[in-house]
């Protein structure tokens, strides 16, 4: 018996470490609608900072002093960050704000090892809390009781916060209707700034009290940062009471799990997350999310099929892609391909981001499926390689037309955490299914037949492909079907008014886009001559967002570009310098700064204005629309 | 005037072009790929070694009188990328072999675009069995002793202990996997009378300390198999000692002994681990004094484990290449089978059976010493001790 209470505290020392740093990532996106994807490095810099501190002073009053210090100084980080850089961006597409904190993300991932070395370093333990307490023969170190403690008062601290001051009850109402906050008069910026910066503040508190009993380094930042998404999605966005109830619940979950399935620990959450999203589409504290008063129509330039000379344009370029095999060599034509098999990726989830206006955080799923499709039809069934590349994208429809069930009944980020919490479940499949997909050390030797081998071969396949994709996908948004997905989009109630049965479109786009992930999967297997797990995880569903973002989500095939900068950049990078994420994340950051609407985005804005400005009626037209935003 | 002009510069061109083309063959190139931004803790020394050894080799006249270049590439951790990275030695940097890597996964995918580009590839660091014998090619070498050798090494220890109920720790990725089955199998045909009483699988790199501890506690083992590594070491280490997990109890542990991850624990060093290790502080041999002399003097730090392994991996690439007297992929592994070289642990023979090198590993005891984690009463095995009999190694790696 003894040992279950056992157990079930440490459970809990676990979940209050969890929920400090989620209840931070909570309020922000509560408020500000940020996903905050360098929360993980505020926590990271944190536990940096803590260690120098309380390294370099002794005794109790150091220790303390330095974690208090520590989270003080990484909050003032974060308000430099939320003045200098995202205040510029809170008027852009919803989630491009995304791609600023994950270039930030990128940055510190290297400068915590330029300026901390590469070694893991290990902060020394709290004064006072260094032994264990026993119970009746079970030992629970006395930190761990700390921490249990520490959880609730926090939580306390917070609500007294948010209901007993006036910041409080601002930060509640514009976590409620933050445009009707704004139109009350209240100063939304530096509400803003304040909200994020007690978040980050949060954050690296979570990460300096882990020093006692972690070791500090340069990735602890990817350890919690997805884990602590799922916790605030579990809880319901901007419920800290939600946070905490879900904190504990994950954590005591995998205390007891372990007991039964030692091999839990890598799915748990995200089962958690899936079957509490599909019960309950809000999370477990959070409410519906209020409809969006945006109208679409003010913000995006309604979109129109190419002209016939922009049509000629783009033939024109294919043309020059095409006679790359003239003059570049073997390495630069592998190099093509690869970017060429990630516009199909990018394009696919474009389609549904940009049309069907969902964003999938897992979209590397379908891509994958397509890679492992083409390791069991090619390897095991033994089949030809046409009919592999056929065959192959089917593994992501199927996975697509499951899993995209369940994740269009849901919308916004909660349908975004679904579709990563299917991705990480299919990954972790591969992972641990050794005897048929070879886990983490994959199927290999899977090259492409004679025809296709020679690098040109195979870059014509790939851009041939990429081409067709993209037309094919141009098509269907100015088709019946492509209007119809769109009015879901900017309007789900008027849509389903006159008679559009929404979830149906929403879900048909989600097999497409998956089957076309697929497509691109199946020929990066035959690229890569082999499949690991790596193709359905996390970073690549992150890589493929980064492109959508990059080229502009509010551009009907911006992903294009999006995907050739990106991916060509993060290849010649990599080759270059180890430093690559360092100038990757700055690079992108400057991107979001230039570019608010992607790269493409921004562009097509700029040729808009120059148009409107020789007839003078556009022009009174063009000034609304700039206010407006 | 002018066609003159033209004339001399032609001929200019021809000598230039002459120039750069001898300097080229007076340059032998290694490609190099590691996994500098995702495990620096563990690349930058091995990339300190690998660079010590190229000075070495060019001062002493290069290979057969031909510069030795190491160009050196980063795989950001991904099979994918370090591909891309291969491709692009081969292709556009004309390499004459391959040679690093540290991961297990990213081990096998360039040896497996070696084997269908027909390059040579020596791999430096990766441990998985598979590399050399289920899925083992003739193009692939290993440097460094396998899961396989490191886990007859502890089983020799283990197998001494009077315990009989073992639980195990490891990272649930194919590393931790296959050493405990490895470790198991071993341990099992020396010791029937032993029982396995738990088992705790944490995700690589995010374990949970404290429930994970518990849980072991909770089967009441008399002896415990760690596999862990790195940070999730560090955390297991720090729950167990609080919470007595290794009072009385014996502890066998996988590469726990190598600078590089007993050095953060510090004075949470726990005592009496059976580990594999490099304890570099204690090493008396003639062999491994010159190569300590020369790191230190260089970089004025010590060695880890990885700049052992970087600086053998390019010695041995340039003991190849030089024997071969050719760039020819055939000839590099005909030069390569069977080839005995020197190493600061002592001589070492790449195996014609599976290409796996005879370089050993040191088993010892930690223990605390000045507030600081150290391997004592350590003693180096051979690799050639610890491998399986010819007959079964052929069983499990594929005819080429």
């Amino acid at each position: 018996m003894a040992f279950y209470v056992v157990q079930f505290l440490t459970g809990l020392a676990s979940a209050a470490s969890l929920f400090l740093v989620a209840s931070g990532l909570s309020i922000i996106f509560g408020v500000t609608r940020i996903v905050n994807f360098a929360h993980g490095a505020f926590y990271m810099i944190g536990a940096y900072i803590a260690f120098t501190l309380t390294d370099r002073f002794s005794g109790a009053f150091g220790f303390w002093g330095g974690i208090v210090m520590a989270a003080l100084a990484v909050a003032l980080i974060g308000l430099l960050v939320e003045m200098v850089l995202l205040r510029r961006i809170y008027h852009v597409p919803e989630l491009f704000q995304l791609l600023a904190t994950f270039g930030l993300t990128l940055m510190v991932q290297d400068l915590v090892v330029l300026i901390w070395g590469p070694d893991d370093l290990v902060g020394r333990r709290a004064p006072g809390f260094k032994g264990a307490v026993d119970f009746f023969g079970q030992a629970i170190p006395s930190y761990d009781l700390f921490l249990i403690v520490l959880g609730p008062v926090v939580l306390g601290v917070l609500w007294l916060l948010f209901q007993r001051t006036r910041w409080g009850v601002l930060v509640r109402a514009a976590t409620q209707d933050r445009d009707m906050v704004a139109a009350l008069g209240v100063n939304q910026k530096w509400l803003f700034t304040s909200v994020f910066a007690v978040g980050v503040f949060l954050a690296a508190l979570g990460g300096a009290l882990q020093i006692p009993r972690d070791a500090v380094h340069h990735a602890m930042d990817l350890r919690i940062i997805v884990e602590v998404f799922v916790v605030v999605v579990i809880g319901g966005l901007g419920s800290i009471v939600g946070a905490f109830v879900a904190a504990v619940l994950v954590s005591e979950l995998n205390a007891f799990g372990i007991l039964i399935f030692p091999k839990i620990s890598i799915i748990l959450v995200f089962l958690v997350m899936a079957v509490v999203l599909i019960v309950r589409p809000w999370g477990l504290f959070g409410k519906p999310e209020a409809a969006a008063r945006r109208t679409p129509g003010l913000t995006v330039n309604p979109w129109r099929p190419l002209t016939q000379n922009e049509r000629l344009a783009a033939l024109a370029g294919l043309i020059v892609a095409a006679t790359l095999p003239l003059f570049a060599g073997n390495y630069a034509l592998t190099v093509a391909s690869e970017i060429a098999i990630f516009v199909i990726f990018a394009v696919s989830l474009h389609f549904l981001m940009a049309v069907g206006g969902l964003a999938s955080f897992g979209h590397a799923a379908y891509f994958g499926l397509g890679t492992y499709g083409i390791a069991f039809l090619a390897k095991m069934a033994g089949l030809p390689m046409i009919v592999c590349l056929l065959l192959g994208p089917l593994m992501g429809l199927a996975g697509a037309a499951v899993f995209g069930f369940f994740a269009v009944q849901l919308s916004g980020v909660y349908f975004a955490m679904l579709t990563l919490a299917f991705a990480q479940i299919v990954w972790s499949i591969a992972f641990q299914w050794v005897s048929v997909t070879g886990g983490d050390n994959g199927i290999l030797g899977l090259w492409p037949e004679k025809w296709a081998a020679s690098p040109s071969h195979f870059y014509w396949l790939a851009l041939g492909v990429a081409a067709l994709v993209t037309i094919a996908l141009r098509i269907a948004v100015f088709s019946p079907f492509g209007y119809a997905l769109r009015a879901t989009r900017d309007s789900l109630l008027r849509s389903e008014a006159i008679g559009i049965n929404a979830k149906r479109m929403q879900w048909t786009a989600f097999v497409i886009a998956g089957t076309t992930a697929g497509v691109g999967g199946a020929l990066f297997a035959y690229l890569k001559g082999s499949v690991f797990p790596d193709n359905l995880g996390i970073s690549l569903s992150v890589d493929a967002l980064v492109m959508v973002l990059l080229g502009g989500v509010e551009t009907v095939s911006g992903a294009v570009i999006g995907a050739i900068v990106y991916k060509a950049l993060n290849i010649w990078l990599v080759s270059q310098t180890d430093l690559s994420k360092l100038v990757l994340g700055g690079f992108i950051v400057l991107i979001v700064v230039v570019f608010p609407k992607g790269i493409v985005g921004t562009l097509e804005m700029l040729l808009q204005r120059k148009r409107s400005v020789s007839p003078p009626g556009s022009t009174l037209l063009a000034k609304p629309i700039e206010s407006a935003e | 005037m002018r066609s003159r002009n033209t004339f001399v510069g032609a001929a200019f061109a021809l000598l230039v072009g002459g120039m750069a083309q001898s300097v080229m063959a007076q340059e032998i190139k290694i490609g190099e790929i590691n996994s500098y931004s995702l495990l620096p803790a563990f690349t930058e020394p091995y990339r300190k070694g690998w660079q010590l050894a190229v000075e070495e080799i060019n001062a002493a006249g290069g290979i057969n009188g031909k510069k030795l270049v190491v160009v050196s590439k980063d795989d950001s951790g991904k099979p994918a990328d370090a591909q891309t990275a291969a491709n692009e030695l081969v292709s556009s940097e004309g390499v004459a072999m391959l040679a690093g890597t540290f991961l297990s996964n990213i081990g096998l995918a360039v040896s497996d675009f070696a084997n269908q580009k027909k390059v040579f590839f020596l791999a430096a660091e990766p441990l998985t069995d598979a590399i050399t014998w289920s899925k083992g090619n003739k193009y692939t070498f290993r440097l460094r002793p396998s899961n396989y050798m490191q886990a007859a090494m502890l089983v020799e220890a283990a197998s001494k202990l009077p315990a009989k109920r073992w639980a195990t720790i490891a990272p649930n990725y194919e590393y931790g996997q296959s050493a405990v089955a490895v470790f198991k199998k071993l341990m099992s045909e020396k010791r029937p009378d032993i029982q396995w009483v738990d088992e705790q699988w944490p995700p690589q790199g995010k374990i949970d300390a404290g429930p994970v501890v518990q849980a072991v506690a909770a089967a009441n083992p008399e002896a415990i198999l760690n596999v862990t590594f790195g940070a999730d070491l560090v955390k297991l280490v720090r729950e167990g000692n609080t919470r007595g997990l290794f009072k009385d109890r014996s502890v066998v542990s996988f590469l726990t002994g190598e600078p590089e991850y007993l050095d953060p624990l510090k004075e949470e060093t726990p005592e009496g681990w059976i580990v594999t290790g490099y304890p570099w502080y204690s090493i008396k041999t003639p062999e491994h004094d010159a190569f300590l002399k020369a790191y230190q003097a260089k970089y004025n730090d010590y060695p880890r484990l990885g700049s052992i392994v970087g600086y053998q991996t390019i010695k041995s690439a340039a003991a190849i290449l030089a024997k071969a007297n050719s760039t020819d992929p055939e000839k590099l592994i005909a030069a390569a089978e069977g080839l005995s070289v020197p190493s600061p642990l002592g001589e070492i023979t790449f195996r014609k059976i599976d290409h796996q090198s005879t370089l050993g590993a040191f088993v010892g005891k930690t223990a605390l010493k000045d507030g600081k984690g150290v391997m004592v009463d350590s003693a180096y095995k051979k690799g050639a001790d610890y491998l399986p009999s010819d007959a079964e190694v052929e069983k499990m790696r594929p005819k080429d």
